[in-house]
């Protein structure tokens, strides 16, 4: 048992950097995917710049949640400094409480990226309806809340664990 | 299994983005194409003039383009120069220029056999350069084609040479320019397509079949001409254009161009109309779908249209048609 929880601290790190990794790349392609659709909207009308950036940028929000949760499991696991004697069930519970953002951050973002494209399409069209436009992406943008909260909850919440 | 999934989700996916710039500017270019409230005000000019000056201060034509098949040739290219700009490989576009192709090899055989060239015999929206096109018909060099026209250029240049039979030459060449559309739609991997070229076929069987009619030709002719398709049992078709006209209408009720029968029965034109609205009909939902080539092909087919019924109503105009006969034959419009 000793020998394992020398690997406690392995498992909550490889936690930490999965939160920080999975939904940044998420992120990436779905800002790449809104950009690439944006910058052809702009060829047409460069006037909807302004539009179309906000839409583009709306998939970017799991990067930062993934950093968000990455830094505070960082913070409480010692890394950053203090103590880093964490037990293997201990670092497995924190490799456990990232996955809801490097789950769902991941699977949000793509899928945001695909309502924010076909928003942009609807600012090339109907420059108008743009109000209406975003709200579409930004439904999506609520399970990555949740699934942010969650993590927050459960990583602070394994911090108070005495095992 | 799960690892080929992967692979093919990954794949679709990727095909998925590869044409988000494109669809997007195509998207706001979809607002300067004609729509219904624009086709009324051209009925409502007065003369084939006044129609071409409302389409030029929509942006119609280039520079130096005075009359209407200048004027309709412009937008063409520009679409094609559109296209162009936005999409890498153009060979995803094959499908609506193969058929192009078939026609420069018609027409090089015509030149050979007749020793004088026509003007503007040739298209240049095509797949093929037609001068190579033209070089291996004159010089029989067949090689200088690639193989699925080899041997239908080799075996209608023959026919055409030896026997002067240029209905029977057309014929070849024209079930072969199906035969490669109908192939080239298929291994596309696009719904939109594969419908597309699907409804061009049946399009051109239901035409074979109905004219063998009127002319008397036999099943042999049927069997040499008939392209088969999915959405028509060829042998069934034949069979009832040996019985005749009525037997053709009973056999199409029975499938999926039953709509299409009274307007065979009204005309040619009219059939033809039908399928140039049903193909308006299947790239309509294309206005809502931001992802894959669909939009664009979409677009291209939706400016087709709009060219054909251009040309149908200054047509109409120049020969001072009544509007309602004009009314008659245009196309729905795809905004």
């Amino acid at each position: 048992m000793k020998l394992l929880n020398e690997y406690g601290i392995a498992f909550a790190l490889l936690g930490a950097v999965l939160a920080a990794l999975v939904p940044g790349i998420a992120s990436a392609k779905a800002v790449s995917m809104g950009g690439v659709a944006g910058a052809g909207v702009i060829t047409e009308d460069p006037a909807q710049f302004g539009k179309v950036l906000i839409l583009q940028l709306l998939p970017g929000t799991q990067g930062i949640y993934g950093l968000l949760i990455a830094f505070i499991t960082l913070s409480q696991i010692g890394v950053l400094g203090g103590s880093s004697d964490i037990s293997f069930v201990k670092g497995l519970l924190y490799f456990a409480a990232c996955l809801p953002i490097v789950i769902v951050g991941y699977s949000s973002a793509i899928k945001q990226a695909k309502a924010a494209v076909a928003s942009i399409n609807v600012v090339a069209k109907r420059p108008d309806q743009f109000g209406k436009a975003m709200i579409f992406p930004a439904m999506v943008e609520t399970y990555a809340i949740l699934a942010l909260l969650i993590s927050i909850l459960a990583v602070n919440g394994v911090s108070g664990l005495n095992i | 299994m799960t690892g080929l999934k992967l692979k093919n989700k990954s794949k679709n996916e990727m095909t998925d983005n590869l044409y988000l710039y494109a669809v997007a500017r195509i998207r706001s270019r979809e607002l300067s194409l004609l729509n219904k409230a624009d086709i009324d005000q051209l009925m409502n000019c007065k003369s084939e003039k006044d129609a071409l000056q409302f389409l030029k201060d929509k942006g119609w034509g280039r520079d130096g383009a005075e009359t209407a098949e200048e004027v309709l040739m412009a937008e063409r290219e520009k679409t094609w120069d559109l296209l162009r700009e936005l999409v890498d490989d153009m060979s995803v576009f094959n499908v609506f220029l193969c058929v192009n192709d078939f026609h420069n090899v018609k027409a090089a055989i015509k030149q050979a056999y007749k020793g004088t060239k026509i003007p503007n015999m040739y298209y240049t929206d095509c797949t093929l350069d037609p001068e190579t096109v033209k070089k291996a018909i004159i010089e029989q060099d067949f090689s200088l084609l690639p193989e699925h026209m080899r041997e239908a250029a080799k075996e209608a240049y023959e026919i055409q040479l030896h026997t002067g039979d240029s209905q029977l030459c057309d014929i070849i060449i024209d079930k072969a320019a199906l035969e490669t559309l109908y192939a080239e739609g298929n291994a596309s991997g696009n719904e939109l397509i594969e419908q597309y070229v699907e409804l061009k076929v049946a399009q051109a069987d239901i035409n074979i079949a109905i004219r063998s009619v009127k002319t008397g030709k036999d099943k042999d002719f049927l069997r040499r001409a008939l392209v088969p398709c999915k959405s028509l049992d060829i042998e069934k078709l034949i069979e009832s254009a040996a019985m005749g006209m009525e037997a053709i209408y009973d056999y199409l009720n029975k499938t999926v161009y039953s709509d299409a029968v009274p307007a065979l029965k009204e005309s040619a034109q009219a059939f033809e109309r039908w399928c140039d609205n049903r193909i308006i009909e299947y790239i309509r939902p294309q206005k809502y779908n931001p992802f894959t080539l669909s939009p664009i092909a979409a677009y291209l087919l939706a400016r087709e249209n709009e060219i054909k019924t251009v040309r149908i109503l200054l047509s109409g105009k120049r020969n001072d048609i009544a509007d309602n006969v004009i009314r008659e034959r245009l196309r729905d419009m795809y905004v």
